[in-house]
């Protein structure tokens, strides 16, 4: 029995990486729950709304690299942000302008602007794939972890060691920053609560004065921002392929429906509810095990539940068993 | 329908399609002006005929005007188009002929937010509060055109209705139906409107309740605030009215002070009953 | 009348184009387009009768198309013997034990009353049934992929002839259908796209992972074929004869010969299917599905069962797919697992029933013929673009490289572009609903 490095053991393979990537999702979720609540529709492109912003920042990575530019220890993409956000607001903006702006007009069910989201998936899985190809690129330097195994295992004498990533640090810090900007402007300041009126109730936002298309406009800033960030940060923790961005889908759409889909709240909540399932069902629990039993009783196998192909079939399986328990997801009626 | 290409074809799927679906409005487009026309009553929307997008006429030639300081009434059977008449002078659709005029302007061609920052007022018959907001965040969303100090008209609203000031930092959706209905009426005073216009301000409240809500509406009119007022509890209303309108059909049928109506023995047989 | 011409015309089109294609490229290639085409067209077929007949939302076509390609795989390859001898039993006794666990699960939710302890309850059924399930399955699958896993290392198929697969494809389908639409139209509020978009990616990975069935990322070879091989054809005196006379050598001849044969059995279950769709559309339940998609309240207030029908009209459209998705296994004569992506096999089948039109099966066909029509020939005509564009550009200039390179991603772009431009501009698709 030995508690201690079954615990270092969890938080190394399952506490940290579960919570770098649940920040993720729930980044990507609330993206998704935004355009939901706001524009009433699925957007089906957001997965390469995400792909493109962090393109961008990629690209802009790189050119700052080759000017020599470095941020010493974090990495120089969290400098190339910036751009990376503005450019996918900028691609947001303009396809609303020329697609999605016009079923508005035609009052269409937002049904048919699902539909077309489809549409602007395909152009915007095209535009990356054009630019950047579909391969895996390589965009993050400075200093690699906060903390490696090695070190841990020196400093603390435990035989088990604890890495804690630049990446997974930064993407917690992120998110934290990113989401409390966002509750504070939600909450807080007119324009939110514009948006939020907006959510809850289309006509009497109009009867109040307030101007949906500057609602919707704020939205995609909004949108676009946290796309970029959740991009980024995904392909910092892990690695930027245009494919992968489009997989991710599935487990954001996962996490926004697990939470209740238009709250925000629920967003995160759920970020983290199927990143945590999927880790963990995923993790050989063999170590962790072989700590905390007897020698007699150490497992043989991996202990694993199901191999991590399987990762999809968890967030779908938690997903049913929330929605067979609560139908509207966790945080149902807390609307954008 | 199969003959509307923008139709969901019946799709009812929540992960595909946020069930609130969007607004029914059809507004007037911004970008509209209003030019002078002096003359005539404080309000009158003058020969209204249209409907909802490229759906059928709803409204045929209706005219309805309220002067200052009155409380002016739409009473008829259900269907007869009040509600829509109502949403047809706040610019919620598109007129295919008629005038709207404001205090001396022709507002025809103005969005609704436009008109709001002209001092119009209106609370819808259902939807009309921020289920998910505050009582507080209600009114605040009431005054969005504003830009300056709205605290004391927040203050003299909770003054008018004083549980909205206990109930404040409640979500309105939390609360019962005849509290709803201040909060409403509250998020269209927050303008300081010129008119208050209210849909059905009674629905589905209890008969105390909707003697308070008219004791209310009376105190604002005495305000000087003019009222146009669309209402089920037909006898009430034209008790309090100053001017009368009977709606049938999408046209007027009948008009004339509260009082006359009430006297009236058509509309006593026809709507009043008997 | 007009409409008949239009429509017409509008097929005429698309068998020029293809036509085209045997002139300036290959008839080879022609043959492949118009192949794939039939294809395209029955799950075209089979999603429009979702969408378009009852508005439900699929986006889980890969994974029924996959089914049906595991069909062919289970009906038509010869038995692996020793593999079923070493865990044959074994594993088919733990995918029964996963079954009753399922099922004593629902049937735990069924019985027992709301509340914490039918949560729990639950729970700990499927819990321990999981870990009994795997306690039994994983040994098996163990041995099984322990039997010459180079050639084999899976339990094989029935060996009975490939044609079979394709109605099996279609069974199979259906049954996982029922499943998702007992389980995302049960409940409280209807979740069918997201269920679809999971179960696709979960049989995916089914297919990826459980290599006994369907050796996973090894893929399955050699499946049989229900027309002759082209070699054996070159060697047949008598084919080689006939072909002479009508001016082809025996290789050319072949090809064709073969892909025309499969041409015409896609081509008869596509007239089949096309003419049972049209059949059941315009009989009593094909109205009533409309009336339903038009205005469910009243159909409601009628007295039709709505779920009822949608669960209908889900599990047959999917099980249409599940056929095309043999069929297509069939022709490429291998099952390889990792080659279905969504973009390719569920969103491609959406632009071909919008841009062909929604709600009508005619439409449907016409797009899957189009729109995979498109998807071949973008990239060459891309590269093309491509080339002229870059032509005044230096060789080796970076710009230039990039582009001709990056030419192949042109599909997306260019699908993309295709179903928006007919959204905007002809919403109800090329061959509108009448």
């Amino acid at each position: 029995m030995d508690l201690l490095n079954a615990f270092v053991s969890l938080a190394n393979y399952v506490l940290i990486p579960g919570i770098a990537y649940g920040s993720q999702l729930a980044l990507g979720a609330l993206g998704v729950t935004l355009v939901y609540g706001i524009l009433r529709f699925s957007n089906f492109a957001h997965g390469d709304t995400m792909a493109f912003g962090a393109m961008i920042t990629v690209l802009m990575t790189w050119w700052l690299q080759s000017l020599g530019v470095s941020l010493g220890p974090l990495p120089t993409a969290l400098l190339a942000l910036p751009f990376g956000i503005a450019g996918c607001i900028l691609l947001l903006l303009a396809t609303d302008r020329a697609v999605y702006h016009f079923y508005r007009e035609k009052k269409a069910k937002p049904v048919i602007l699902a539909i077309v989201s489809l549409g602007v998936m395909f152009i915007m899985n095209g535009i990356v794939r054009f630019i950047i190809g579909p391969d895996d690129q390589r965009f993050l330097d400075g200093e690699r972890f906060l903390i490696s195994a090695g070190d841990f295992k020196k400093m603390t004498g435990l035989e088990e060691g604890l890495a804690i990533k630049t990446t997974q640090v930064i993407t917690v810090i992120t998110a934290i920053i990113v989401v409390s900007l966002l509750f504070w402007f939600l909450n807080r300041t007119r324009s939110g609560k514009s948006m939020r009126a907006y959510s809850d109730n289309e006509d009497l936002a109009l009867l109040s004065g307030i101007n949906p298309e500057r609602v919707v406009m704020l939205t995609w800033v909004i949108v676009g921002a946290l796309a970029t960030v959740a991009g980024v940060l995904y392909g910092l923790d892990k690695s930027f392929k245009p494919f992968t961005y489009f997989q991710l889908l599935l487990p954001i759409f996962a996490s926004a429906i697990v939470g209740g889909l238009g709250s925000p709240v629920g967003a995160i909540a759920g970020g983290f509810v199927i990143a945590f399932s999927e880790v963990t069902i995923t993790y050989a629990w063999k170590k962790v095990l072989g700590y905390m039993m007897p020698d007699s009783l150490a497992p043989d196998g991996l202990v694993q539940l199901l191999s991590t192909d399987y990762k999809f079939a968890v967030s779908f399986a938690i997903l049913l068993i929330v929605l067979l328990f609560k139908p509207t997801g966790l945080f149902k009626g807390q609307s954008v | 329908m199969s003959s509307d290409p923008y139709g969901d074809r019946g799709n009812k799927d929540v992960s595909v399609a946020n069930p609130k679906g969007t607004g029914t409005a059809h507004p007037v487009k911004r970008g509209g002006s209003a030019h002078p026309a002096p003359g005539g009553p404080f309000l009158i929307a003058e020969g209204m005929t249209g409907g909802y997008g490229t759906g059928p006429d709803i409204l045929h030639d209706c005219t309805i005007a309220v002067e200052k300081g009155e409380i002016a009434v739409i009473v008829g059977p259900n269907g007869a188009g009040k509600s829509t008449a109502m949403k047809a002078v706040f610019g919620m659709l598109d007129l295919r002929a008629g005038h709207v005029r404001l205090d001396g302007q022709d507002i025809t061609a103005l969005s609704p937010q436009d008109r709001v920052a002209r001092g119009m007022g209106f609370v819808p018959q259902t939807s009309n509060i921020f289920t998910s907001m505050t009582v507080e965040e209600n009114l605040e969303m009431g005054a969005f055109i504003r830009t300056d100090d709205f605290s004391d008209t927040m203050e003299q609203i909770f003054d008018l209705f004083p549980i909205l000031r206990e109930k404040r930092r409640q979500p309105a959706g939390e609360l019962s139906g005849g509290q709803r209905q201040q909060v409403a009426v509250g998020r269209a005073l927050m303008t300081k409107p010129k008119l208050l216009m209210l849909d059905e301000p009674t629905a589905g409240v209890s008969p105390i309740v909707m003697d308070e809500l008219f004791d209310r509406i009376i105190e604002v009119a005495r305000t000087g605030i003019p009222i146009l007022m669309v209402e089920q509890n037909a006898r009430q209303a034209l008790e309090i009215a100053d001017k009368g309108y009977v709606m049938v059909q999408g046209a007027n049928a009948y008009t004339g002070t509260g009082k006359e109506l009430l006297v009236n023995e058509d509309v006593r047989k026809s709507f009043l009953g008997g | 009348m007009n409409d008949i011409v239009r429509n017409v015309g509008l097929f005429a089109i698309v068998g020029v184009l293809i036509l085209l294609t045997g002139f300036l490229q290959s008839w080879n290639a022609a043959l492949l387009i118009l192949n794939m085409g039939l294809i395209s067209a029955v799950m075209a077929l089979g999603v429009n009768l979702q969408w378009g007949f009852a508005g439900l939302f699929n986006i889980g076509v890969m994974g029924f198309v996959a089914l049906g390609g595991l069909a062919t795989v289970l009906v038509s390859m010869p038995p692996t013997t020793e593999a079923w001898a070493v865990g044959g039993l074994r594993v088919m006794l733990g995918l029964v034990l996963g079954a009753a666990t399922i099922i004593a699960g629902v049937l735990t939710y069924r019985t027992m009353k709301p509340g914490r302890a039918r949560a729990i309850a639950m729970i700990v059924v499927l819990v321990a049934g999981f870990f009994i399930f795997r306690a039994v399955l994983d040994p098996g699958v163990e041995l099984i992929e322990a039997v010459n896993p180079a050639a084999t290392g899976y339990l094989g198929g029935l060996g009975l002839p490939v044609i079979v697969a394709w109605p099996v494809g279609g069974v199979l389908a259906a049954g996982v259908a029922w499943l998702i639409g007992k389980t995302a139209l049960g409940l409280r509020s209807d979740y069918l796209a997201i269920a679809t978009l999971g179960i696709a990616e979960i049989i995916i990975a089914v297919l990826k992972n459980e290599d006994w069935m369907s050796r996973g990322v090894k893929n399955v070879i050699g499946i049989p074929r229900p027309v002759p091989f082209e070699i054996d054809l070159q060697n047949d005196p008598g084919f080689v004869e006939r072909a002479a006379g009508i001016g082809f050598d025996p290789v050319m001849a072949s090809t064709l010969y073969v892909k025309l044969l499969y041409a015409g059995l896609f081509l008869v279950v596509l007239v089949v299917l096309l003419w049972l769709a049209q059949m059941a559309l315009a009989s009593p339940w094909g109205r009533m599905l409309r009336a339903i998609r038009d205005n469910e309240v009243s159909a409601e207030a009628m007295g039709k069962d709505v779920k009822k029908r949608h669960l209908q009209v889900f599990i047959l459209g999917s099980a249409i797919c599940g056929i095309a998705g043999a069929m297509m296994t069939t022709l490429d004569g291998q099952l390889t697992p990792s080659s279905y992506q969504p973009l390719r096999f569920t969103f491609l089948v959406w632009v071909m029933v919008i841009v062909g039109g929604s709600g009508n099966n005619f439409g449907a066909v016409l797009g899957g013929f189009l729109i995979w029509f498109l998807w071949v020939q973008v990239e060459p005509m891309g590269r093309l673009l491509m080339d002229l564009i870059t032509a005044g550009m230096a060789d080796g200039y970076w710009l230039k490289e990039h582009l001709i390179e990056s030419a192949a991603h042109m599909r997306l772009l260019t699908m993309g572009i295709v179903l928006l431009l007919v959204l905007r501009f002809s919403p109800r698709g090329l061959i509108p609903e009448k």
